[in-house]
């Protein structure tokens, strides 16, 4: 622990962060104090209900299909002793690297009436119109949640095996010496233990879904995402919108505070688990279903939309296409590095503080700075326009007065505000990685450089920034292409001439020529894969 | 080491930060009209001017980002695809009156703002599709609610900029009441939740899913010039509605000078530029659209649907009914 003024400037910084940082968010929540009641009323009287109807109806279908995948999955590669498990341990995580908007645009493709599959159909059995059969409508609100569920459910798997693999197995042979079952004993003990997980993860999809723009729209379901946008752009009025999404973020207020409800319950392990798992060996038909299982969500969730954009990809990919495909990678590219780079130094500032510095508070600034990842993207961006307009006027304003040349819209009309705005959202991430990276340091090395007499600077730059280089990576690494996928901010923030990967594929799909757009899509996809390939690999060798 | 890396990155920053400031030479472009559209007119502008031209595809929120930049907005020219968005920005104060008499004698006087902040540079027909199966048909828009109709009609979402200046259009013509009746019926007619894009409900027409849709006429010539649209463009005829009597809804693509405009000669130039003979050919020929300047000819593809008559309603009238139009359309759930 870390004590007197001397570290006061840490501190202040510290404080100052979290707050620039959670800014935006209160000017938002400011704003709509002074929302239109008469739009209100109107809006109530017409659409919101449904809009937030549809909005909880989403969200449990998303959590519900999210876990009717990922737990099972998770059971199967933690317990059995499946086919070509040491494969899809890490296959099942593939899904993560699909933006979702790009698996709605590409399986709505192949289902639709005029796609390959109902084509097939007709031509099988003589069909003619759509009245002669019953084929399953994809741009419906199950549709939406299974394409939403197909690319989130990995969230599920990895934290409930991860939870499975290291529970203390002497309280499962306790339990089964005690007489009950192998399933007896995993239904009453392990499942219960592994409930932290499963709540901590159903609350990541539950953000994931709410934050979702581009699939809801595409599928034409209207949530509460489409309410704010209405209200921002049809209706004119910013106000009202602010309100809106304030209420969105009472949902997830809501999730995040259950989730850690449940997370405070995690704390019957022992401190010295034995982990060692007795691997269930399974039947054949067993064998059958589980790799059945497990194959089929990397294939619906991963390959055979990869193999649809390689495909579409080698049919339109042009010389010109190419150009406009690098210009836009170079922006995704600068708009991803910037933001990983900041939000894992915030991420290691933060974190070090909680864990060095003597303060009663000293994890508020941790936990303040990542509520931005329950604000979705389009909030977000209104929240950022809202901050630094004004702050852009004031500068203007100064310059005029001391007569210097006009900077112009320096930090909402740059890239800055799209940075910054991505930082806020995926701070969570960085923040988690690297919390989680300090907590495995033993306490004893924060107190022992002191007792030799080394100083804290050289105590962090030589124990435990070096401890913590894997967790700063693949902290990166989650926020890098987190914000090479991010949509709506980016399309409501940007600047002249500047289109990133995500936002040319969005325009091309909403103009539906997604073909056009393959070739960037499939670039998305590849980034996607460093940080799953580099787990895996970092897993393999420990 | 931090502080290494901290400095590193404000240096990286200060380097880009600069690029993105206003240069001389230059214009910059507010665009609601999409990339693939105006680019090559910018293209010969630039060759013909030297002057460069910036553009934001703003598909959404213009008037809000407008309003908050203030006196400070980079922007110049405002391109949009329908007159309620340039009335939009003409009631929020975002734009400034130009005289010009090259644009005043190249747009007619319907297509200009009366207090010569906006002008009109193309016009674009709302038409119905109908499927061919149908035979040649004569339809109005009041048609599309009645119940023979049922179950047969496709359309992208209710609050789709050219379906609310449409609906505007009907509040226009027969009031508020009137037109919530006729929006519910035409609800009760849809074969589907709306969804898509124009030419999704011709694409729907082809697979039998539905035979009538709203769209916008140019959207037909894409399709027919596109070799997988092509088969869903030859299953339907495009028809002109209400020929009988008040005439088509007509909306118009337009152009607008911004209030704060930091290149406004640059500005001028280009609004100039986009009602050349040049450029207007263009629009014609690479868009399809019906050019607003009198002696350009449209397209022979376009000029080979016919002749049909326009609306003649001021169109400054039909966008004062904008907002209303969006309030019926909610009442009405029509996007549910």
């Amino acid at each position: 622990m870390i004590r007197g003024n001397k570290h006061y400037a840490w501190q202040s910084t510290s404080w100052l962060v979290a707050l620039v940082l959670i800014a935006p968010v209160l000017v938002m929540l400011l704003s709509g104090l002074f929302a239109s009641g008469e739009l209100f009323v109107h809006l109530w009287q017409s659409v919101l209900p449904t809009y937030i109807s549809n909005t909880l109806i989403l969200s449990v279908l998303v959590v519900g299909f999210s876990l009717l995948f990922g737990i099972p999955s998770a059971i199967i590669i933690s317990q059995t002793q499946v086919i070509g498990r040491q494969y899809l341990r890490w296959l099942l995580l593939l899904p993560l690297a699909m933006p979702a908007y790009l698996v709605a645009y590409l399986y709505t493709d192949l289902f639709d009436y005029a796609g390959p599959v109902q084509r097939f159909l007709r031509g099988c059995f003589h069909w003619q119109a759509p009245s002669d059969y019953w084929f399953f409508d994809m741009r419906t609100l199950t549709g939406a949640a299974v394409m939403l569920a197909l690319v989130l459910f990995p969230y599920v798997y990895m934290l409930v095996r991860t939870a499975f693999e290291s529970q203390d197995q002497q309280l499962i042979r306790a339990s089964q010496s005690l007489g009950l079952t192998l399933r007896q004993s995993f239904i009453k003990v392990s499942l219960p233990l592994a409930r932290p997980a499963i709540a901590v993860a159903a609350s990541l999809v539950l953000m994931e879904t709410l934050a979702d723009f581009a699939t809801v729209q595409y599928f034409a379901v209207n949530t509460l995402t489409t309410a704010i946008y209405d209200t921002w752009l049809e209706y004119g009025e910013l106000a009202t919108a602010n309100a809106l999404a304030s209420v969105l973020m009472l949902f997830v207020l809501f999730a995040v505070v259950a989730e850690q409800r449940a997370r405070a319950g995690h704390r019957h392990q022992s401190n010295r688990p034995n982990n060692y798992i007795k691997i269930r060996q399974l039947t054949w038909p067993q064998q059958l279903c589980c790799a059945g299982f497990c194959w089929l969500l990397v294939i619906a969730g991963f390959a055979l939309p990869l193999c649809l954009l390689i495909k579409m990809a080698i049919d339109y990919a042009s010389f010109n296409q190419l150009q406009q495909l690098l210009w836009s990678g170079i922006n995704s590219l600068k708009v991803s590095l910037f933001t990983a780079t900041f939000a894992t130094l915030i991420a290691l500032l933060l974190a070090l503080f909680k864990r060095l510095h003597y303060s009663s508070a000293r994890s508020v600034p941790l936990q303040l700075s990542g509520v931005g990842y329950a604000i979705p993207g389009t909030v977000l961006a209104m929240a950022m326009l809202a901050t630094f307009g004004p702050i852009d006027h004031w500068i203007n304003d100064l310059a005029k007065l001391l007569d210097l040349a006009r900077p112009g819209l320096l930090l909402s009309g740059s890239i800055f505000a799209i940075i910054f705005a991505l930082v806020v959202r995926f701070a969570a991430i960085a923040n988690g990685t690297i919390a989680s990276g300090i907590e495995q340091i033993p306490a004893s090395l924060d107190v022992a450089p002191a007792s030799l007499g080394v100083g804290l600077k050289r105590s962090l730059l030589t124990v435990h920034l070096p401890l913590l280089k894997s967790s700063i990576f693949v902290a990166w690494l989650l926020v890098f292409v987190e914000a090479m996928k991010e949509l709506p901010a980016v399309l409501l923030l940007r600047p002249f001439n500047f289109d990133t990967l995500s936002t040319q594929i969005y325009q091309l799909i909403s103009d539906e020529q997604l073909e056009q757009g393959a070739l960037g899509a499939l670039l998305i996809v590849l980034f996607g894969l460093l940080p799953i390939i580099y787990l895996n690999k970092k897993e393999n060798n420990v | 080491m931090l502080k290494k890396a901290l400095g590193r990155c404000l240096l990286l920053v200060s380097v880009i930060l600069p690029n993105l400031m206003v240069q001389a030479e230059e214009v910059n472009v507010y665009s609601y009209r999409q990339p693939f559209l105006v680019k090559p007119l910018f293209d010969v502008f630039t060759k013909q001017s030297g002057i460069k031209v910036n553009v934001v595809f703003a598909k959404k929120g213009m008037a809000e980002r407008l309003m908050r930049e203030g006196e400070y907005s980079p922007a110049d020219v405002l391109l949009t695809t329908d007159i309620s968005r340039l009335v939009e920005l003409h009631d929020k104060k975002l734009l400034q009156a130009v005289s010009s008499q090259v644009l005043e004698q190249a747009v007619p006087q319907q297509f200009q703002a009366t207090d010569d902040t906006w002008f009109g540079l193309t016009t674009r027909v709302r038409n119905i599709y109908s499927a061919k199966r149908l035979g040649n048909i004569s339809i109005n828009y009041e048609d599309l609610a009645d119940a023979k109709y049922k179950g047969r009609i496709c359309t992208r979402s209710g609050k789709h900029p050219y379906n609310v200046a449409l609906v505007a259009s009907m509040i226009a013509e027969h009031g508020e009441a009137k037109t919530l009746e006729w929006l519910n019926g035409v609800k009760a007619n849809l074969a589907r939740k709306p969804q898509g894009s124009d030419r999704g409900q011709v694409q729907a027409i082809h697979q039998n899913l539905c035979d009538l849709s709203l769209g916008n006429s140019y959207y037909f010539g894409k399709m027919l010039k596109d070799d997988k649209q092509k088969v869903w463009a030859d299953a339907v005829n495009i028809n002109f509605p209400n020929q009988g009597n008040r005439g088509a809804h007509v909306n118009i693509s337009g152009v607008a000078l911004a209030k704060y405009a930091p290149n406004k000669a640059n500005a001028i130039a280009l609004m100039e530029f986009l009602v050349s003979e040049k450029a207007q050919k263009m629009y014609a020929e690479t868009n399809m659209e019906y050019p607003v300047r009198a002696g350009v000819a449209v397209s022979k593809l376009v000029a080979s649907w016919g002749k049909f008559k326009a609306d003649t309603l001021s169109l400054e009238q039909i966008a004062k009914h904008r907002k209303a139009a969006i309030k019926l359309i909610d009442q009405a759930k029509f996007d549910l």
